[in-house]
């Protein structure tokens, strides 16, 4: 019976409509409870600091073999750029922008986090997933297989057979021990195989005999048939090339005339990810400008979508996605080195170290269309803080784009170190926003908006008893900010308390326990369909070079599994 | 000028990790406070005067700050790296690492050095009078970033994998050089006064190589475009002139391709 009492902070929880009062918070045997139910808690002084839910990211790369290649070929990233030698962990922290399994853990406990979203998993390496999501410490995990470009799926949506994919659905979440379904570049990723692309979402996939457009409805219609937790999560055709906003919009477009259908709160029926690689105006790099205005108007006039904003921190990082051919057009931009995984399994990934420099035009626009897109979102239970970590830039990276958002000041500090000043403010319009987003905005960006559009926001972020005891508690006062935004970063960088399950995690920044952390599937159970099952057995016996016993993962690759279970029989 | 003498007495059953061992930070030290420096023998940290004793105090600043090593520090690595100023003279062999992301001020030594001297080096000189081993002035593993500036002189021959990625800086090898020379390079000059083995500058966009003597096994990505006469180390000679790697892709600039070249003495 472990008993804790979070006292006077002033509280945020944008999914309780908290904005910023002076409250106690109690934990009881890792849950949320009333005060009142407390007998002899232990007690935590929050009196002038800020407290928030546990942050959960929506669109993170943080386990998994592209993460790995990033790894293994980026010894550099190791060198002189491990920044924590911390006194209190005892595992080795590695890596700036693709960190070890233990530095990820710890660095998001630092921050207050306690939920990622691993955002691309390929089902046939889906054990080498949850093998390091068990090595990642204190954070809960899950992960998304990708389907965009999955032979199953595109048959059956080729055929629009809406049943049977969700039958096929079901299963793969099963044996992957999924959460939802990931769409990288949809049609686009299984052309790369063929050395092809598909840059618009009406370019035909090869041998498929089916569109983009097709695939990302197709599975719209699924994902609410089984009633899922999670929306579909796309990432869009013709990622980072200039003037794709006009397909950002029409992939945007695929959404209307769909309702959400579930039991987990969620409101959108699709997910779009970093938005900030899909906002590009002009057809050269030449004219290269921002047209985040054009599709945040779409966004906020739509609330069935919901999107994150793949902020780009001006960092040299590792890109990786399972975005084949888009890696290869960026291998093709800076000579630097790469990799080409997965191509032929149910997607493909690509890597590439990428420097983004205040130096360079591009990157500068590129970091003012992030950040146009959440100051200009009307709402922000629907536009989230990412990095697309660590496409963008680093995860750790997130208290700075809070500063950012929080303060008009840290921006135009930031702007100052542009080479391309002028060109950038010509190209984009984050000169004339003045938006400053409030503490209780960012509490919405960064926990309860995400956690809402996960479909978990009865579990994390939030501070209602009976959720998940995960409160995180910043040195900040509400009621006399700092002038400087500086501060705000470091607030956030390392929180003065984690409690995460009701334990104590974190302490002026520094981890002080692990506790046991989980990996979060959704467990669909459909009814019977024998014609996708006798379709399974008969495709990994023809084409598969693993037979279907060996293909789902074995129970002990799984490691403190939450089950969420969805039941579209009844 | 202060100088600081270190002569080693105790030499270490294993290897030393010396990156302390730099006038940044001996400087503003008395010879106690050096004396006291963590060193790294495999897994077990020990003060520096373990293993040796320090006669002088450092200067106020790293510039003024002399650090001359005595004794057979064939055991001893990673002396002078990341140093940004100062000297450091070692009057007999040294380990690996000697000079690595060194960012300026001057190192001279008398004897051998091993391999990744100079690695991933930013500006200031490493002299070495004798040889030295593989990877000297290149870039460091994964890393596309190699030599960016400053000078290595070595008297002596060298190993493979001199200068991979080099983009600025001078490399003059007194003697040979085996395989491998300037591989990936995109800028910077490597000179060898005697004979190279083969694949020098593979993969090579730009940059300069000067082999004096002959090259064993020279890569067909390379063109002879004519004969030069031009002033390579003080001194004027005609060289035949060829360009590449042709192989590799190649930018252009100012309406030019831009081709390595590479140099051999007629």
């Amino acid at each position: 019976m472990s008993e804790l009492l979070i006292r006077n902070g002033f509280v945020f929880d944008p999914l309780q409509g908290i904005k910023g009062d002076r409250m106690d918070i109690g934990v009881k045997d890792g849950k949320i409870v009333e005060t009142s139910a407390l007998n002899s808690p232990k007690t935590i002084d929050a009196a002038g600091m800020t407290v928030m839910a546990g942050g959960v990211d929506i669109h993170s790369h943080v386990v998994g073999p592209k993460v790995n290649v990033g790894r293994l070929f980026r010894p550099e990233d190791k060198l002189f750029k491990s920044p924590h030698k911390s006194p209190t962990c005892s595992r080795m922290e590695m890596g700036c922008s693709v960190p070890s399994t233990f530095k990820t853990g710890y660095d998001y406990a630092r921050m207050g986090y306690v939920f990622v979203n691993e955002a691309a998993m390929p089902p046939l390496h889906s054990p080498h997933v949850h093998e390091e999501i068990r090595d990642t410490p204190i954070i809960d995990i899950a992960a998304m297989p990708v389907f965009g470009n999955n032979w199953f799926t595109l048959e059956y949506l080729k055929n629009n057979e809406i049943e049977n994919n969700a039958a096929y659905t079901a299963w793969l979440l099963r044996a992957t021990r999924g959460f939802g379904l990931k769409v990288v570049n949809p049609g686009g990723s299984e052309a790369w195989g063929w050395g092809l692309n598909c840059e618009h979402i009406h370019d035909p996939v090869p041998y498929f005999d089916i569109a983009p457009a097709e695939i990302v409805k197709g599975l719209i219609e699924t994902n609410e048939y089984l009633g899922l937790p999670h929306s579909v999560h796309l990432h869009c055709n013709n990622l980072g090339n200039p003037g794709n906003y006009t397909d950002t919009l029409e992939s945007l477009k695929l959404a209307e005339g769909y309702a959400p259908k579930n039991d987990f709160g969620r409101e959108q029926v699709l997910h779009i990810t970093h938005l900030q690689f899909h906002a590009y105006g002009g057809d050269s790099w030449g004219n290269f400008e921002s047209r985040a205005k054009d599709v945040m108007d779409y966004v906020n006039s739509h609330d069935n979508i919901t999107v994150d904003i793949g902020q780009v921190t001006l960092d040299e990082t590792t890109t990786m996605t399972a975005d084949g051919p888009f890696e290869h057009h960026l291998r093709g931009l800076n000579n630097l080195k790469w990799a080409n995984v997965d191509v032929e399994l149910e997607t493909s990934a690509g890597v590439v170290p990428y420097i983004y420099s205040p130096k360079v035009k591009v990157c500068t626009i590129q970091w003012a269309v992030g950040l146009e897109i959440a100051l200009l979102s009307r709402d922000l239970m629907r536009t989230f803080v990412t990095t697309d970590h660590p496409n963008a830039g680093p995860f750790t990276r997130y208290p700075q784009v809070i500063a950012w958002l929080m303060s008009r000041g840290a921006r135009d500090e930031t702007m100052k170190t542009f080479k391309w000043l002028e060109r950038t403010i010509d190209a984009t319009s984050i000169d004339s926003i003045d938006r400053e987003l409030t503490l209780y905005e960012i509490a919405q960006m960064t926990r309860a908006g995400p956690a809402k559009a996960l479909g978990i926001g009865n579990t994390y972020g939030g501070l209602a008893p009976g959720m998940d005891a995960d409160i995180a508690v910043y040195s900040l006062n509400p009621e006399d900010m700092p002038s400087d935004p500086a501060m705000i970063e470091k607030a956030f960088s390392r929180c003065a308390w984690l409690v995460k399950d009701g334990i104590v995690t974190v302490r002026d920044g520094e981890v002080v326990s692990e506790p046991a952390k989980r990996t979060v599937w959704v467990d669909v159970k459909v009814p019977e369909n024998a014609q996708v099952q006798r379709d399974i057995y008969e495709h990994f016996l023809r084409h598969y070079s693993v037979k279907l016993d060996n293909y789902s993962l074995f129970e002990e690759h799984l490691h403190n599994p939450r089950v969420i279970e969805v039941d579209t029989t009844q | 000028m202060k100088t600081v003498t270190l002569t080693l007495t105790n030499s270490p059953e294993l290897y030393i990790e010396g990156q302390n061992i730099t006038p940044d930070n001996f400087a503003g030290r008395k010879a106690a406070e050096i004396t006291a420096l963590d060193v790294w023998e495999g897994k077990q940290k020990s003060p520096l005067g373990k293993y040796f004793t320090v006669e002088g105090d450092g200067a106020a600043t790293a510039e003024e700050t002399k650090i001359v090593l005595r004794g057979d520090c064939t055991r001893v690595k990673r002396i002078g790296q990341q140093m940004t100023a100062g000297e450091i003279v070692i009057e007999g062999n040294a380990d690996m690492y000697i000079g690595g992301w060194m960012k300026g001020g001057k190192i001279h030594v008398k004897g051998d050095v091993d391999s990744f001297c100079g690695i991933g080096m930013e500006g200031g000189e490493l002299i070495v009078d004798g040889n030295a081993k593989s990877h000297l002035g290149s870039s460091p593993r994964g890393e596309w970033r190699g030599m960016q500036g400053g000078l290595i002189r070595v008297a002596g021959s060298v190993a493979n994998d001199t200068a991979t990625f080099i983009n600025g800086g001078t490399i003059v090898i007194g003697g040979d050089a085996d395989i491998h020379v300037s591989t990936h390079g995109e800028g910077g000059t490597v000179i060898i006064k005697g004979n190279a083995k083969g694949r020098v500058g593979g993969q090579m966009v730009k940059g300069d190589i000067y082999v004096y003597g002959t090259i064993e096994n020279p890569l067909p990505g390379f063109s002879m475009v004519g004969e030069v006469e031009q002033e390579v180390d003080g001194e004027t000679a005609t060289f035949v002139h060829y360009i590449g790697d042709l192989g590799e892709r190649h930018p252009v600039s100012k309406g030019k391709t831009v081709y390595a070249n590479l140099y051999t003495r007629t």
